[in-house]
């Protein structure tokens, strides 16, 4: 067991725990943070992707070692933010929720998608979110929302991130 | 279109889109303990002993010896337990749970469980069961059901023909992959068990649970959470987990999770039906077929399950949207040591759409004829019967469907380009046309659902729905809202409607068959003008029962008549790109019509359009899932590959005007319809692009090789 001290959601926290523990079961189990799911734990559905140091990244294959000294951001934290807001009118425009399962994941994938990219065209979305699995809308509606996003949320992501 | 089509916001969104929806592995109860499930490694084998090492204080073991009730899965025929005894048929088969606290420890002690076997010669395909003369897995017979059916007389219009024709298809399995595996929660408490997690059909576990605790149905509660997709896999199989963990709730005292990990959750679980299909057709001197003989063998796995309904819907469907007056169809559901095939979206209709429509093409191919108006000419039309003798009393649109898809699509201009020579990619495009009965088969919805709603209007004129539907993410704690507010003609928000629970929900029936909106939605309807002639009264109740239409009939012994209340129609085009060089083939275009009646809210219904063609499209060309010696080679979602946002370009598609008088607001089911032509749409498009008949699914880069080798 070690101690690790990172940033979660604008906190900064110290955890003791396995120094392989995934960051999945550190914010599922230890932490309650619920928001982030388990689709498959092998780093093949994105249900899991959190954002690290503003990266995308499957909390499934990041071991709590890694978390020393940088930031995470969860479904938890993002859900407070003003994108957050655009990003979930523009889900709900489109009827980009249907079971859910995927939907904290996905948001993710778009948050660090136009953080990266605040004008993306439609190949750059899908390339995008290619890391993260749907399997009831077919993502074309997904894709949408995140295009309707970058055009309603305009100059939201072009801001210096809050990272 | 009507006002009900209007798109509003799901009353499930905001939960779901935050990340504060609780699925059932986000639940944690006070003194709660973990299951994990031993599961066969055997195909088929007696158990001859099962060592347990040494179990630390507050774990557990749970298996057959703590059923106080039957172990045996109640559904069609009573053949699979809840947990093994003495036998296993497949791998996967569960054998019992370690049960305790630490999650670790509970996989650590299963792995430490020894079990001997001893190996029986396992039966693991369908070509293997037919030779089958013993050492039966299921009574005595190498199958669990064999059904046939005819319509007028063969023999007759065998005489009249003037060609056969006659093909032979193979579908392979399909994985539902819901992305959140299989999740139960038990609770026992004030001597009742309560069961909560992600399921379709909350009264098929109710039952199982009855049936495995031997206790009345009061000490028994059955609680949907949020479930994260079905597609049928949450249909029949979660009665097997239910019963697992309500067991160890009652042994333990202790509520008890079971989530499966999706390596299990795949191999272990139920899938699409593998299927062998022989088509044979009698054509006369106008190239009219007047005669048609269909042959199905589906392998059904280790045990019964759904497999004699999914049979039979994939009999009913299996001469497609045509009319042919004389037919012979028969079935067998073969008893194999592969995992069990069951529920999954469409239900037996993509295996027989696959079929019909290559064979429907392929005829056309041999007579020079357009395929396109060799099909039209063979449409369905009102007045007309169905395969099984049952009157289509509704509005058949196909000539209107078909006029569309061609339309949006230029399918039959393209389809006549020459494709291009030499380097480069090769075009191809397909067409298919699909129907699918929504709902129970016959009078299944009156005779064994017995269907029934509850509507309460409560003081401050809000609505409460009553109803056993579960949200699956298909929408239906939106959809049956829009409909009780548009008849009382109230707010949609006044209308209230939570995840199911057998306390207070009367059974309407399971979430399968695509008959949520067209039965339970008009059920409801009734129900809700029923109480708006009450509305002056404060507080009331009111509970409907769905009533077999009295201009329909079905003979369910020798499959005669209606085989379902009403169907849903439909035309796929697929257009791909086969690279001559690796075989690869890219869709670049889908276009889609579908005749659903009115649609319960647009959006919704595009949701089930574009993620029901996606299934589709990947059942035909990605979703590769085979059994080798009963194990299945692909066990997660590397192996097993799923589309992601950059394999299928966008759908364009239209709906057809065509309101159901019987259903709500002109509705009819939609759920399945739109799984069911992307196959044959796909592999109609790859066989032009190849040249060679596409005779197997899914079509991979492997198999178009094998087709060009081969010199047809
Ligand atoms: S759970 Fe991490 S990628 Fe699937
Ligand atoms: S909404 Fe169900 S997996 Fe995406």
């Amino acid at each position: 067991m070690i101690d690790i001290t990172f940033g979660l959601n604008g906190e900064t926290i110290t955890i003791t725990t396995h120094p392989l523990r995934r960051l999945l079961d550190v914010l599922r189990d230890d932490l309650r943070l619920t928001g982030t799911k388990e689709g498959c734990g092998e780093g093949e559905c994105g249900a899991c992707a959190v954002l690290l140091d503003g990266r995308l990244v499957n909390s499934c294959l990041v071991p709590a070692i890694h978390l020393e000294g940088r930031s995470v951001m969860t479904i938890e934290g993002y859900r407070k933010t003003e994108r957050f807001s655009v990003l979930s009118e523009a889900f709900a425009r489109t009827g980009s929720v249907q079971c859910g399962f995927c939907t904290p994941g996905m948001v993710m994938a778009a948050e660090a998608l136009l953080r990266d990219n605040p004008h993306p065209t439609e190949e750059e979305v899908r390339e995008g979110l290619s890391g993260n699995l749907c399997r009831c809308t077919g993502y074309s509606m997904i894709v949408e929302a995140i295009l309707l996003a970058a055009r309603e949320g305009e100059g939201l992501w072009s801001m210096p991130s809050d990272r | 279109m009507e006002g009900i089509s209007r798109p509003i916001k799901r009353f499930d969104f905001d939960d779901k889109m935050s990340g504060t929806a609780l699925y059932c592995a986000d639940v944690t109860l006070d003194g709660m303990l973990y299951a994990k499930t031993l599961r066969s490694v055997k195909a088929r084998a007696a158990i001859l002993s099962i060592t347990v090492p040494p179990l630390p204080e507050g774990y557990w073991i749970v298996d057959a010896n703590d059923i106080p009730g039957k172990n045996v899965v109640p559904i069609v025929s009573e053949d699979q337990p809840f947990f093994a005894k003495g036998a296993v048929k497949y791998i996967g088969e569960p054998i019992l749970l370690v049960v305790g606290p630490d999650k670790q420890t509970v996989v650590d002690l299963l792995e430490r469980i020894r079990v001997a076997y001893e190996e029986v010669r396992p039966v693991l395909s369908i070509a293997e069961a037919e030779q089958v003369r013993e050492n039966f897995i299921f009574g005595d017979t190498p199958y669990f059901f064999a059904y046939e059916y005819a319509k007028g007389d063969l023999s007759e219009a065998a005489g009249r023909a003037v060609r056969v024709f006659e093909d032979e298809f193979e579908t392979g399995y399909q994985e539902q992959a819901y992305l959140e595996t299989q999740g139960i929660i038990a609770v026992y408490e004030n001597g009742r068990v309560t069961v909560s997690g992600a399921m379709q059909c909350p009264y098929y576990i109710r039952d199982a649970l009855i049936q495995a605790l031997g206790w009345p149905e009061e000490r028994v509660r059955v609680v949907q959470l949020p479930t994260g997709g079905g597609f049928g896999g949450k249909e029949e199989y979660p009665s097997l987990p239910a019963v697992h963990a309500a067991l160890a709730a009652v042994k333990t005292g202790r509520p008890v999770q079971l989530v499966f990990d999706r390596q299990e959750d795949i191999l272990c679980t139920t899938k699409r039906h593998p299927a062998v299909i022989r088509l044979r057709s009698h054509v006369d001197g106008n190239n009219r077929i007047i005669g048609r003989e269909i042959d199905i063998a589906i392998d059904a796995g280790a045990y019964a399950g759904l497999s004699g309904v999914v049979l039979q819907r994939m009999m009913f469907a299996a001469n497609g949207v045509y009319d042919v007056p004389h037919l012979k169809v028969r079935g067998k559901a073969y008893a194999t040591n592969n995992v069990v095939s069951g529920a999954m979206r469409g239900f037996g209709g993509p295996q027989a759409a696959f079929a019909v429509e290559m064979h429907m093409e392929n005829i056309a191919r041999a007579l020079r004829l357009d395929s396109f108006a060799f099909r039209q000419r063979h449409f369905l039309h009102t007045g007309d019967t169905s395969s099984t003798g049952g009157l289509f009393l509704h509005d058949i649109k196909l000539d209107e469907i078909a006029a569309e898809i061609d339309r949006i699509s230029g399918y039959r201009n393209k389809r006549t380009v020459p494709r291009p020579k030499g380097k480069g990619k090769i075009r191809g495009i397909g067409c298919a046309f699909f129907f699918h009965g929504c709902g129970f088969t016959g009078s299944g919805e009156e005779s064994l659902i017995k269907t029934r709603v509850r509507l309460r209007k409560c003081p401050g004129n809000t609505v409460h729905i009553f109803v056993s539907n579960t949200e699956i993410g298909q929408g239906v704690l939106t959809t049956l809202r829009k409909i009780v507010a548009q008849a009382l003609d109230v707010p949609v928000e006044t209308v209230k409607q939570t995840y199911p629970d057998t306390d207070d929900c009367p059974n309407s029936g399971p979430t399968v068959a695509s008959r949520t909106i067209m039965i339970v939605g008009k059920v409801l309807l009734d129900a809700a003008l029923d109480m708006k002639k009450r509305w002056h009264e404060k507080e009331f109740e009111i509970v409907r029962a769905y009533e077999y239409p009295g201009n329909l009939r079905w003979d369910n012994a020798r499959f005669q008549g209606n085989a379902y209340p009403e169907y849903s129609w439909g035309a796929n085009v697929v257009e791909v790109d086969m690279d001559p060089a690796t075989c690869e083939v890219t869709v670049t275009g889908v276009w889609a019509v579908y005749d659903i009646g009115t649609p319960i809210d647009k959006t919704i219904v595009r949701g089930q359009i574009e993620g029901g063609i996606a299934q589709g499209l990947a059942y035909a060309c990605m979703e590769v899932l085979t059994s080798e010696n009963g194990m299945l080679r692909q066990t997660n979602l590397a192996d097993y590959t799923l589309p992601t946002s950059l394999d299928f370009p966008r759908i364009e598609y239209r709906l057809i005007e065509n309101p159901f008088s019987d259903g709500p607001f002109g509705a009819r089911g939609v759920g399945e319809l739109t799984l069911i032509g992307a196959a044959p749409a796909l592999a109609l498009a790859v066989q032009q692009a190849v040249g060679r008949g596409v005779t197997r699914l899914p079509v991979t880069p492997e198999s178009i090789l094998e087709m060009m080798d081969r010199d047809d």
